[in-house]
């Protein structure tokens, strides 16, 4: 097997791998730099416990309007958001911190989510909710993604500095400027979003993955922020690439290969990543007592 | 007074002591309470039973029994039970624990006792172009297809152990239970001649069915339909992009005029198949349950039939 029938070949015959191709791209481009901010601000677990708040939403939207694509995004959307301001806002008005109350209310979330489900009586489907099917991604869905992706990279570009000062020196932008609360929520929006992407490809649990890993993988290369946005996004997409092909070749499900490429990528990493890896730590130490 | 006042009796001691219940269930008004599975297994039983069993279904029309997630009334109803009907062939694995964890005295029967079970084996040409390469591969897809329902032949096997359960359970009834099963297997006698006669319409390199999950196998097997499905046996297996290739290859290879949807499954897999290997879709294929009182296939005969006017329709163009 030559190298174009390795690479190319799967993508060039069908197109449920081109699409599969798009959908991946535009997932890396918006959860590449999300994913970087949320490492940065120390809010890598919120990804996930956001992700299991979406679940009510589109479970609730499936509920009312079976599979359909807006009514389970809307959803989702609602029920993000609410759990993301209901716990921001539970933290400041009371003396619950922000971490405590975004566990009580995403679990609360994913209860709901898991009982209007089964109440239902149908479990049709659920599992792909909660797993996505990155190979029957249709039109409307690839426009969703990638709307959602740009919508990413153009509020991104609007709030990059305020988003910036807040992860370096949270008090000195409130003393500057009032930018920080508004340019949280709407990171947080985008946060929401971009898992309800990637809900649709992925599933919700998974699509957590393509946010954390690349960022936390990037992290072991470069120190800089603009290059680790870049970094993050790059290895999510190559991540998206590799996961079909290894899917295709060697008859894997699609969803976790992605994933796993993706944590493959971050355990190299840690072991030799030039910043802060386990084997770049030990070799500058030696240098340094020689 | 007294009849009532024994009615009332019966109903108490029901449930509570089996043997007491028993003699009691006897009485002509006193139904033999009976929980099946899933909405197909309950079709059968209610055809055998008729009047005189009370008969429940835990999994309901148009839903999943792969992934169900039982409730405690579920177990209610098993704890009341007198017979629970099964498929078996781990089409419900979560119903042994259910089973257990209800404390119920029913009888437990697997409904597809004496059928032999069908597995998906590496030998078993899934593919033209590729033939599998290892025991690792055979072992991956080595799983018993539990949907041994799909064939009239072995329908008919399902109605006669339904029917000793429920002879057993109810020996009073066995004049009742012997005649409906036999009108029954008359009806499904019937129905094996017209899929016979409907397959046979159908032209021979046409004779191929694609479903997203492996849901016809014993169907295929019995009437000569060879079959393909980008998920296992089971809903609960997440397709690979290789069999998603493989089998829109094959389509275009062999010409396969249709694919179809399934009543418990996403379509927008099989929507991507078909629009990629410009097959058209045939329309939707009940497997796995039965429709609601709106659908096509409210009972076993008319799911058998509705499924075959599908594929017909689709496939003998």
């Amino acid at each position: 097997m030559n190298a174009y029938d390795l690479l190319v070949g799967p993508f060039a015959e069908f197109e449920f791998m081109r699409r599969a191709l798009v959908g991946v791209f535009a997932l890396a481009i918006g959860a590449g730099p999300v994913g970087a901010f949320l490492m940065l601000r120390r809010m890598s677990l919120t990804g996930d416990a956001m992700a299991h708040a979406i679940l009510p939403g589109a479970a609730l939207g499936f509920l009312v309007s079976g599979l359909n694509l807006y009514a389970m995004t809307l959803g989702g959307i609602a029920a993000g958001l609410l759990v993301a301001v209901g716990a921001g806002v539970i933290a400041r008005a009371t003396e619950l911190k922000e971490d405590a109350s975004l566990a009580a209310f995403y679990l609360i979330s994913l209860a709901l989510g898991v009982m209007i489900v089964s109440l239902k009586g149908s479990n049709v489907d659920l599992l792909h909710v909660l797993f996505g099917t990155v190979l029957g991604l249709d039109d409307p869905t690839l426009i969703l993604v990638a709307g959602i992706a740009t919508l990413t990279l153009v509020t991104l570009a609007i709030i990059w500095r305020s988003l910036v000062l807040e992860c370096v020196d949270p008090a000195f932008l409130a003393s500057v400027s009032r930018a920080g609360g508004p340019s949280h929520i709407a990171f947080l929006a985008l946060v929401v979003l971009n898992l309800v992407g990637g809900f649709h490809a992925l599933g919700t649990l998974l699509s957590v993955g393509l946010m954390m890993l690349p960022a936390a993988t990037a992290r072991f290369w470069v120190r800089d922020l603009t290059p680790l946005v870049a970094l993050a996004t790059c290895i999510a997409f190559a991540s998206g690439v590799v996961g079909l092909l290894v899917s295709y070749h060697f008859g894997a499900p699609s969803g976790p290969a992605i994933i796993l490429v993706a944590g493959t990528a971050y355990a190299v990493s840690v072991l030799v990543g030039p910043a802060g890896g386990i084997v770049s730590g030990r070799v500058r130490r030696r240098h340094l007592e020689a | 007074m007294l009849s009532r006042r024994s009615l009332l009796a019966a109903a108490l001691v029901l449930g509570v002591t089996p043997a007491l219940a028993q003699s009691d269930a006897a009485a002509p008004a006193a139904k033999l309470p009976v929980v099946a599975s899933f909405s197909i297994l309950g079709d059968f039983v209610k055809n055998v039973g008729g009047d005189r069993i009370a008969m429940t279904t835990i999994v309901g029309p148009n839903s999943d029994t792969h992934v169900y997630q039982p409730t405690p009334n579920d177990a209610k109803k098993l704890a009341a039970a007198k017979v629970v009907f099964v498929n078996g062939l781990g089409f419900e694995g979560w119903m042994d624990r259910l089973v257990k964890a209800s404390g119920t005295k029913a009888t437990v029967v697997v409904a597809t006792t004496g059928i032999k079970p069908r597995e998906r084996t590496a030998d078993e040409p899934q593919d033209d172009d590729e033939k599998p390469k290892g025991k690792k591969e055979a072992h991956a897809h080595g799983a018993i297809d539990p949907h041994a329902w799909q064939s009239v032949a072995n329908a008919k096997v399902y109605v006669a152990n339904i029917r000793d359960g429920l002879i057993a359970a109810d020996p009073a009834g066995k004049d009742v239970y012997t005649a409906n099963a036999a009108a029954y297997l008359a009806k499904l006698d019937a129905l094996q001649a017209d899929v016979l006669k409907a397959v046979a319409a159908i032209p021979d390199d046409h004779r191929r069915i694609i479903t997203s999950h492996d849901a016809f196998g014993y169907f295929g097997d019995a009437y000569g339909l060879k079959l393909l499905a980008p998920e296992g046996v089971s809903t609960e297996s997440e397709a690979s992009a290789k069999d998603v290739g493989r089998i829109i290859r094959q389509i275009k290879a062999q010409k396969v005029p249709a694919v179809f949807l399934e009543n418990v499954s996403d379509p927008r897999l099989m929507d991507r198949i078909a629009k990629e290997s410009s097959a058209k879709v045939g329309g939707t294929l009940y497997s796995d349950a039965l429709s609601d009182d709106k659908g096509p296939a409210t009972t076993y005969i008319d799911m058998v039939q509705s499924n075959l006017r599908a594929l017909s329709a689709a496939l003998s163009s």
